[in-house]
């Protein structure tokens, strides 16, 4: 391989890379320490502790908090998710036809959207649109706003998928008088599917782990764990704040981690 | 493959939920807010929906006076100056580390770069907030660095780093930095090596082969990841807020006041118009400066 030869060797490369990986998880290896830590002052080690995580249990305003989130996630996964399904497939059959429509390159334009502009400019414009319209701020807004932002995340994957697919396949299955809905559910969608899994569970990570955009469009019945995290902080570092993060940060890692190995799976 | 009329609905069908929720829900909203920003505001937040007013675009450079009169204001001026040097000072940092680090991973075996892609692919995917929190607990007085610096007798005295520009420094190259890196390693692993290697065989050095095939050849990720970094870092808004302490106020916390205590909806609008702007601007001149064909 390249890196057994000798010539292969920047000067300063290993050291950067060391220190960036450090870097990245120092903080997280941090907060998840002192998230067990027995003392009221949050960033003194005194002992191990479960204490903390046991009072956020216990915290009715922290777990209303996630069951919003978890509602909201779940809710802007389903409907992202099969949004953009349907818009991949149609994308790919539109790419397979080699037919340019108008539409093409604003739709593309469009589901870049999301991810160009800068969260706090979809925020102010949600919250200005969903108020000039009379919108109560809500779990419906929040709803709203995030699958829109869930759309591009939960395409990507999907359309990868799609664009490694054999067209044969759907055809041989019209040719064997499968319609159009028979094709896509025994054919196509078995073989999209880990496209569409892995999709979805970025739309979910990308939901739960929102800020910015939930914080305009949430009113005060729709706080979501991040808003109301965001809250604590402000309030001060608190020992519960650190656990309540940790589990976060869990959730999130295992999400990660299992949408890895589910791409190591298909390959 | 000839497209049939029935087959033509069912694509227009499939199309529909996804093209009419971003038209209503994305570019519809952000219509109405450049429409907004050019509307007078109304008392206790809102607008007044039959009054134009440029007045949020003058109140971004000018003072009114009392008697009407105006004066040149460079407040609003200062932060934009200042969120663009930061994000700024934060895309060539992230650029700095991200690149070798890109490099590096490039350069091993498949199944560790795997692996080490994972290492860098969490923090990309976890709660920004929350690792924005983890380094308060490190830069505050009296958290881990502040008192290990002290241990080591490396400093007397409180660190003070928390609330300060550099904290959101800190803070800004360590949220960003996978959003670099991943671009980078993408084009990298796309690369043919063995161009590296003919460069090798005709003389080149590390450096000019670094210089002259590698960075080249890398350039469509270094641009992605320097966009990837430049408009999440300008328009951020808890960062600032959680690191900077309200001292160093950037863009976004300036628009998230004006829809707080402010309630001045049609300053926040242009604010946020001028940001999207800015950032639209940014990415043409950067696809511009730097998707020329390669050997120019």
């Amino acid at each position: 391989m390249q890196a057994s030869n000798n010539l292969w060797r920047f000067r300063g490369v290993t050291p950067t890379a060391m220190l960036a990986f450090v870097y990245l998880y120092l903080p997280i290896v941090v907060l998840v320490v002192l998230s067990f830590n027995a003392n009221r002052i949050a960033t003194l080690w005194t002992g191990f502790s479960f204490d903390w995580y046991l009072k956020v249990m216990d915290n009715d305003n922290i777990l209303r908090a996630t069951k919003n989130s978890l509602i909201i996630a779940c809710g802007a996964t389903v409907l992202a998710t099969s949004f953009a399904t349907m818009a991949a497939l149609a994308m790919a059959a539109l790419a397979m036809a080699g037919k340019r429509f108008r539409g093409q390159a604003f739709i593309n334009a469009m589901l870049g959207l999301p991810l160009l502009v800068p969260e706090i400019v979809t925020a102010v414009a949600s919250l200005l649109f969903f108020l000039a319209l009379g919108l109560d701020l809500g779990l419906m807004t929040v709803l709203i706003a995030h699958t829109v932002f869930c759309i591009p995340f939960a395409y990507l994957p999907i359309r990868a998928r799609l664009e490694g697919l054999d067209p044969r396949l759907a055809e041989a299955a019209a040719d064997l008088y499968a319609g159009p809905f028979a094709t896509f559910r025994r054919v196509t969608l078995p073989l999209i599917l880990p496209g569409v899994l892995s999709g979805a569970m970025l739309a979910f990570i990308v939901s739960l782990d929102d800020f910015v955009i939930t914080f305009f469009v949430a009113g005060a019945g729709a706080t979501t764990l991040p808003v109301y995290i965001f809250g604590l902080i402000r309030m001060g570092i608190t020992p519960e704040v650190n656990a309540v993060s940790a589990l976060m940060l869990l959730v999130s890692i295992a999400f990660v981690a299992l949408s890895y190995w589910m791409g190591q799976r298909k390959s | 493959m000839s497209l049939d009329p029935q087959r033509r609905l069912r694509r227009k069908l499939l199309l529909a939920p996804t093209t009419l929720t971003l038209l209503l829900f994305m570019v519809l909203p952000m219509l109405l807010m450049a429409w907004m920003s050019v509307l007078a505001p109304d008392t206790y937040g809102g607008v007044r929906w039959h009054e134009w007013s440029v007045d949020a675009y003058v109140q971004f450079l000018y003072e009114r006076d009392l008697d009407d009169s105006l004066t040149l204001n460079s407040d609003y001026l200062q932060i934009f100056g200042r969120s663009f040097l930061l994000a700024g000072f934060a895309t060539v940092v992230t650029l700095l580390i991200g690149f070798p680090t890109a490099l590096y991973i490039a350069l091993k075996e498949e199944k560790t770069r795997q692996r080490l892609i994972l290492l860098i692919s969490i923090p990309f995917w976890t709660n920004l907030l929350v690792r924005t929190y983890a380094w308060m607990l490190l830069l505050r007085n009296g958290g881990l660095i502040d008192s290990s610096l002290t241990a080591l007798g490396l400093s007397q005295g409180a660190l003070d780093v928390l609330y300060t520009p550099t904290a959101v420094a800190i803070g800004f190259v360590y949220s960003f930095l996978p959003f670099m890196v991943l671009p980078i390693y993408t084009s990298l692993e796309k690369m043919d090596w063995r161009l590296v290697e003919a460069a090798f065989d005709l003389g080149a050095n590390r450096w000019q082969a670094l210089r002259r095939v590698i960075l080249p050849l890398a350039m469509p990720g270094i641009v992605a990841g320097c966009l990837l970094v430049f408009i999440p870092a300008i328009g951020s808004y808890y960062i600032p807020e959680l690191l900077g302490g309200g001292k160093s106020l950037m863009i976004g916390n300036l628009i998230q006041n004006q829809f707080g205590t402010a309630r001045n909806w049609p300053f926040g609008a242009a604010l946020s118009f001028m940001l999207l702007a800015m950032v639209l601007l940014a990415m043409w001149v950067y696809t511009r400066r730097f998707q020329r064909p390669p050997g120019e």
